[in-house]
């Protein structure tokens, strides 16, 4: 089955760029729903193009933000994930970004800062040590990708809502905002960060988080889509304000909750 | 006499399909329509099998146009299912229509229909191959949406997904029936042009 790639160090990078493409766009951005214009029944029933590129997607952006609503309606902070055994973990568990593996990033462990900003009491930068030494849990969760395949993996690390009352967070504030090594960006919503399952992640199989997993820090969100949950996580930010993500930005559904 | 009173008591007049099953029929036509389209591109993200549907009968462009196509269609799809399945059951228009139905007149008209001596003068009464396919259609919708909720949300609504055997179940069950949607449609599709007037009358109601 193409979903099971292969990891490191034997990685089949053409299957990751074709995986990696199949979630970006088509060459062009304004392609973005040119499949409207492909909706043959409407043009024949009508006799015309009823279905104006920007208005639809205007709409279809609105119906999006909707559906926010609604997931964070249905969203229980006290509904757990299922939990998996070990002999149900998926081996290899696959490689997933919008980039090669070659391409992804090699945090430095000696000068890895772990950044706080915004609305927190201490703001004061972790490093990787301090951060291993934070109380440990487990979960072996299904991890569910927004285009449709899943897999179960074995993840260690901290409780969020833990760290989030250790540096004074705010958890009446709307937003956690993530900023990852390369680049890569996401926004969550606070009650899903204070999920008891939602994790600081820093091994994944009960060992230190390979760098194809997202080495030094991945935030585990077994509640959410693969692409709400960063990787190579440097930056954490406390704050009211949706700055949104690399994927919600681009079309994307913002909650994208399970 | 007036025309209005004439046009009653006129047998051959007589309402078929009343509006809102008409209103309903069209609504959910276009709704099935989105829904296969943007699924179809959708599953090409990630096919359960080895093949792709072709990028040009699928709608949405690219998996996130797809997914935002699918997830607001999927609101008109439910919406007027159950407004549908609430009318047809208040009105008793299930029950007059698609009941009783036994295996043994199922197997005389589909007999009947190979041999087309199946009569469609009476659109008013469905034969029991109809009311099979009609029964069958309703209860596919119900599993689609069910299948369709469970991978949706498998945490927030995990019994439900387990139901189907877990998420990748799941993702089968609700490809099957939309390939069993989608068979209905081709038969369906093909009698109402063989039977124009079947297609008249779910327009104008006669």
């Amino acid at each position: 089955m193409a979903r099971i790639r292969k990891l490191v160090p034997d990685v089949d990078a053409n299957a990751l760029i074709k995986e990696a493409g199949k979630l970006m766009p088509d060459a062009s951005r304004r392609a973005f729903l040119r499949g409207a214009a492909s909706l043959g029944a409407l043009t024949m029933l009508t006799g015309c193009d009823i279905v104006d590129e920007d208005s639809a997607e205007g709409a279809l952006r609105y119906v999006s933000r909707f559906n926010d609503r609604v997931q964070a309606f249905l969203f229980n902070q006290n509904k757990l994930a299922p939990t998996y055994t070990e002999a149900d973990i998926t081996r290899p568990f696959p490689f997933n970004a919008y980039y090669d593996l070659d391409e992804a990033p090699t945090v430095d462990p000696a000068t890895y800062k772990f950044e706080i900003s915004g609305l927190a009491d201490y703001k004061k930068p972790w490093t990787l040590d301090e951060l291993h030494a934070l109380p440990e849990v487990s979960q072996i969760t299904r991890h569910v990708c927004v285009e449709g395949w899943s897999a179960i993996g074995s993840w260690q690390g901290s409780v969020l809502s833990d760290f989030l009352k250790r540096i004074g967070a705010d958890t009446r504030a709307k937003y956690l905002h993530f900023k990852c090594a390369e680049g890569y960006t996401e926004t969550i919503d606070m009650p899903t960060a204070l999920h008891p399952q939602t994790q600081m992640t820093f091994k994944f199989d009960n060992k230190i988080l390979p760098r194809a997993y997202g080495f030094p820090m991945k935030i585990r969100i077994p509640t959410k889509l693969g692409f709400k949950q960063p990787k190579y996580v440097v930056a954490m930010e406390v704050t009211n304000v949706d700055r949104g993500g690399y994927w919600s930005n681009q079309g994307y559904n913002w909650f994208s909750g399970l | 006499m007036t025309a209005e009173t004439l046009h009653i008591t006129t047998p051959e007049r007589a309402t078929i399909h009343p509006a809102w099953v008409r209103v309903c029929h069209w609504i959910n036509a276009l709704a099935i329509l989105v829904m296969i389209g943007s699924g179809w591109q959708i599953y090409n993200a990630s096919p359960l099998f080895g093949f792709a549907f072709p990028g040009a009968i699928t709608i949405g462009g690219w998996l996130a146009g797809a997914l935002l196509w699918h997830f607001a269609a999927m609101w008109v799809l439910v919406i007027n299912g159950l407004v549908y399945v609430t009318l047809g059951l208040a009105t008793g228009r299930f029950r007059r229509k698609l009941l009783p139905v036994s295996p043994r007149a199922v197997v005389a008209d589909i007999k009947a229909a190979l041999t087309f001596k199946l009569s469609h003068d009476d659109l008013s009464h469905y034969n029991a191959v109809q009311k099979v396919l009609y029964l069958g259609i309703i209860l596919m919708g119900v599993l689609i949406v069910a299948s369709g909720v469970s991978i949706w949300k498998p945490v927030q609504f995990q019994e439900l997904t387990a139901l189907f055997g877990g998420y990748d179940a799941a993702r089968y069950v609700h490809f099957a029936a939309m390939a069993a949607i989608v068979a209905f449609l081709v038969v369906h599709i093909s009698l109402a042009l063989i039977v124009p007037k079947s297609l008249r009358a779910m327009v104008t109601g006669r």
